[in-house]
């Protein structure tokens, strides 16, 4: 692979807090227009592994490439973020919204056409304090996406969702992918990792413990497994253990 | 920098403000609730700041001609007279200081009174503890002075030029302490709420800069504050007519450097920090003691010395010093240089401090 195909490298990074380490050296190469799938049990370290990516998070140690070099302004015209928990200026219309973070970017989409995507027409002129909890994850997706960016970090964007909605989500990051997107997701949900992914990365304890495409990491941890349980979320438990987390 | 996401951020601040009602309402209401208590606190009784008692007094309100008093007194526009029957009751009033002196009418030893032989003794209680108490003594004294005796050892002398009344000194007091509360409420408290729920962390994943995102904050306050500023002025000035003796535009000039100065040392407070009780706690602590120095409601001339070097560290007494030279005495821009200049440079200072301190999400 080379470096061009490579739209995002991570090598040795490290994070602690209060002499607890949350990311303990992890190493990471995400190739370009491909989803990539981040899991782990709660407390793994994959939002603040995620958070460092992003630029959000100054990491202790390590180093994080995006396109073969370090990170520089350039970065955030070219990234789409959405937080796992994000609150909006309760008082803005969403369409106001949109339309406010598109003006920071130097190529931002057509606000109309994010509306269009993430299917918020309806909802255009409502009050962010007055919308659903699925509404408001659809504006948070569509807020990522405003940009059109080359990267897009998703931290759990379906939680909470329906499944009509999850579908639709489901639905954006393929679209997006398509384009020649690359998208990093973090998901509790096994089935989500297994549809979207190319690649996951299990996290535990602040390290990655296996790496591969969903189907390697299935074929390699659930060989003597009966063939009804030979799925991602076995080889989640086979490596993480049953014991319930935080 | 671009001009682009700080009009946005500006407008979506502003408009943020403008559709929070209860916010944006009580902003322009609470100065004027506060001016109208003080005109009519201050309006037809304004002088009257003492409060005698009199008894044995049996009609609640008596023709004045029945209660035998010093003359002085029954006229003094400063003493509110409150009438007692029984001595009892109205020392246990005295002793807690609901009135500030009790005074005996006439010599008639019914409702536990003193009989006096000397018709012209005047008999009165006073606590130790009332510093109204000694003042209003003070008047009881001079009462029972005749008035030939002060001929030629005193000279009144009307204050030259056109009186200041008190809600005329008081009112730019008021404007500047709702600017206060506006710049350290609407921007302090709301950039801590902002940094707790995650809104800041939203605005630092995009190319938004903390200067850009300051800026913008620090121009739709002042905008917001200015605007309702003159709104409430407009309106209190209709029912109290205001004596502007200076410039309106010398006024705006010093409003806008107060408002800025207020605001920059707001976006000190919201520079770090998620916990909105501790800066509740802390705007509140910074707030309370800046009114009391800064003049708002009264004025600390004759306070010790340190008091006043204090009061000269906060941005308050500059911005309120300039606006009532400008608005009781009709001072020019240059005369009031000295406050602007001071305003400007704590304002620069404290957008340095608050730019250099800012955290999006700590």
């Amino acid at each position: 692979m080379t470096l061009e195909q490579l739209i995002l490298q991570v090598d040795a990074l490290e994070k602690s807090y209060n002499g607890r380490p949350a990311v303990a050296g992890i190493s990471l190469a995400i190739s370009a227009g491909t989803c990539f799938g981040l899991l782990g049990p709660n407390g793994a370290g994959k939002t603040t592994a995620v958070e460092m990516m992003e630029n959000i998070l100054e990491p202790d140690r390590g180093r994080i490439l995006f396109k073969g070099k370090d990170r520089d302004r350039s970065f955030k015209q070219q990234v789409g973020i959405q937080f796992q928990q994000t609150e909006l200026m309760a008082f803005l219309t969403v369409e106001e919204t949109l339309k406010t973070f598109a003006s920071f970017y130097e190529k931002p989409m057509p606000v109309n056409q994010v509306m269009d995507l993430c299917m918020l027409e309806e909802i255009g002129n409502q009050r962010n304090n007055r919308i659903s909890g699925g509404q408001r994850q659809r504006l948070l997706l569509g807020l990522a996406l405003i940009n059109d960016p080359d990267l897009l970090f998703l931290d759990e964007p379906t939680t909470g969702l329906d499944p009509q909605a999850r579908q639709h989500v489901w639905d954006i990051i393929k679209r997006a992918r398509s384009r020649g997107r690359t998208t990093i997701l973090t998901t509790h949900y096994m089935e989500e990792a297994w549809v979207l992914c190319d690649t996951v990365a299990i996290m535990d304890k602040g390290r990655i413990i296996a790496q591969g495409s969903p189907k390697h990491l299935v074929q390699i941890h659930c060989a003597d497994m009966p063939p009804e349980s030979r799925n991602l979320e076995s080889v989640f438990l086979a490596l993480t253990g049953k014991r319930l987390r935080e | 920098m671009s001009l682009k996401r700080m009009w946005s951020l500006f407008m979506a601040r502003s408009l943020e403000f403008i559709r929070d009602r209860a916010g944006f309402g009580w902003n322009i209401l609470f100065p004027f609730l506060l001016v109208a208590a003080f005109g009519i606190a201050f309006g037809t009784d304004a002088q009257k700041q003492f409060k005698a008692g009199v008894f044995p007094v049996t009609d609640p309100k008596p023709a004045l001609e029945t209660v035998d008093i010093p003359e002085a007194l029954k006229t003094d526009p400063s003493v509110q007279l409150v009438f007692f029957k029984d001595l009892d009751p109205a020392l246990e009033k005295l002793r807690h200081h609901k009135i500030d002196i009790l005074i005996q009418s006439g010599d008639d030893k019914a409702a536990g009174g003193v009989r006096s032989t000397d018709k012209t003794v005047v008999r009165y209680w006073v606590s130790e503890a009332s510093p109204n108490g000694a003042l209003v003594e003070k008047l009881v004294k001079a009462a029972v002075v005749p008035e030939f005796f002060l001929d030629g050892r005193l000279h009144r002398q009307a204050v030259p030029g056109t009186p200041v009344r008190y809600i005329d000194w008081l009112f730019p007091g008021i404007l500047g302490m709702n600017i206060m509360f506006s710049a350290f409420f609407g921007v302090g408290y709301v950039i801590v709420r902002y940094r707790r729920n995650g809104v800041l962390k939203r605005l630092k994943a995009t190319p938004v800069t903390a200067f850009e995102y300051l800026t913008a904050q620090l121009i739709s306050r002042v905008v917001v504050s200015m605007t309702a500023s003159m709104v409430v002025w407009a309106g209190c000035h209709g029912i109290f007519s205001f004596q502007m003796q200076g410039s309106y535009l010398d006024a705006a000039v010093v409003f806008f450097a107060g408002t800025v100065c207020l605001v920059s040392f707001g976006l000190i407070l919201a520079c770090r920090g998620t916990n909105e009780e501790l800066t509740n706690g802390i705007i509140n602590f910074i707030c309370w003691p800046m009114m009391f120095l800064s003049e708002v409601w009264f004025s600390i001339e004759g306070a010790a010395g340190w008091i006043k070097q204090v009061a000269g560290f906060l941005p308050l007494t500059h911005f309120l010093s300039a606006a009532r030279k400008v608005i009781n005495d009709g001072a020019t821009l240059s005369q009031v240089s000295e406050e602007v200049m001071i305003l400007s440079v704590m304002s620069l200072l404290f957008l340095f401090v608050g730019s250099r301190l800012f955290s999006w999400t700590r």
